[in-house]
């Protein structure tokens, strides 16, 4: 139930800016922190865009790591493999999450009518 | 015909956020606070809720938007305590969702009567998912976490616990008969949510309930003080 919430509002999105043109594809960044199942999205996708400009369009997703950083020392950004917030340096919890919370809709692919030049 | 690509460079939740900022534009001018309650099925919400109001939240007005799939169970329940609850079902027209979202909470306020409260508690689905997905318009989240459910919660649900400002330990009048490791729970707690408020509670016996309903009037005197 989640990815068809999260399908339809990146359905929405899409629609907007496809402007009525067929779309082809949907590139999407997900961040590692979104309660995001991929395969799910694309099976919920496949199903809310049917009889829309979005029917038969690829859902394409990158995915993004959790990254973080401690701010209470100088140790290097860590990427996150567990949800543990605390800095593998100094045990610190004053960490700040630089990336992995992303849920964009970066760009659509759309089929444009050629322009025709009068002669 | 050719292909192009048109930038879009938006959050696919762009538009759930921005009809929470129009709910939060109407908490704001009628001087209300809202807390967004959610937790599992069957942690205590409703019954931490009948607690807090049975000694009332001292001169602070609250107010219910009870969040169910179906049925109005809840809000009879809490209708005992002359608040004004308005239930608000998800299969009613919005096929059964999992967790109340910006729009659905927008179509529940005129009933709401806001003038007439100043702390609207929205007592979400029961869910661990996807109500920390989206906001509605709350000046803040909280959780119920019971001592049923399993000291690894919060690593399997990271996001939940991370989105809430307090996090409510619930039926530890249950622990002497569990095998728990309640330190172990707060200890994941803290690992996935620095720094975040804890109470423990029992809403059967009472017990830190006053811890939570402090809280909640914390909550609403924060937007007196901004009003």
């Amino acid at each position: 139930m989640h990815e068809l919430s999260l399908s339809s509002a990146i359905l929405e999105t899409a629609l907007r800016h496809a402007e009525e043109r067929k779309v082809n594809s949907v590139e999407l960044t997900v961040g590692a922190l979104r309660q995001v199942v991929p395969s799910s999205l694309e099976f919920y996708w496949g199903i809310v865009t049917r009889d829309t400009v979005c029917e038969g369009s690829a859902l394409n997703l990158t995915e993004v790591e959790a990254r973080v950083e401690c701010k209470a020392c100088p140790a290097e950004p860590w990427t996150l493999d567990n949800p543990i917030f605390r800095c593998p340096s100094c045990g610190g919890s004053d960490v700040e999450v630089l990336a992995g919370t992303e849920f964009f809709v970066e760009s659509i692919d759309v089929e444009e009518e050629a322009c025709t030049v009068r002669g | 015909m050719h292909r192009t690509r048109v930038r879009v460079a938006e959050d696919a939740l762009d538009a759930n956020t921005t009809i929470a900022q129009a709910n939060r534009a109407d908490f704001d001018r009628e001087s209300v606070a809202v807390v967004n309650l959610m937790s599992a099925p069957g942690a205590g919400k409703t019954t931490l809720l009948e607690a807090v109001f049975r000694e009332g939240l001292g001169d602070i007005r609250p107010g219910v938007l009870e969040g169910d799939v179906q049925g109005s169970l809840d809000a009879d329940r809490l209708a005992h305590f002359h608040v004004p609850v308005t239930q608000l079902n998800t299969d009613g027209g919005f096929g059964g969702e999992c967790h109340l979202d910006a729009n659905m909470v927008r179509t529940a306020l005129p009933e709401v009567g806001l003038e007439e409260i100043d702390l609207l508690i929205i007592e979400n689905v029961g869910n661990l998912v996807c109500p920390a997905e989206f906001r509605v318009g709350e000046d803040a989240k909280a959780m119920v976490c019971s001592v049923t459910e399993g000291e690894d919660k919060p690593l399997k649900y990271p996001l939940m616990f991370r989105t809430c400002e307090l996090v409510v330990v619930n039926k530890i009048d249950l622990l002497p008969h569990l095998e728990y490791d309640l330190d172990e729970l707060l200890h994941n707690i803290e690992s996935v949510n620095p720094g975040v408020d804890v109470v423990q509670t029992s809403a059967r016996t009472g017990e830190g309930v006053e811890l939570f309903r402090e809280w909640l009037m914390g909550v609403g005197e924060r937007a007196r003080a901004v009003a």
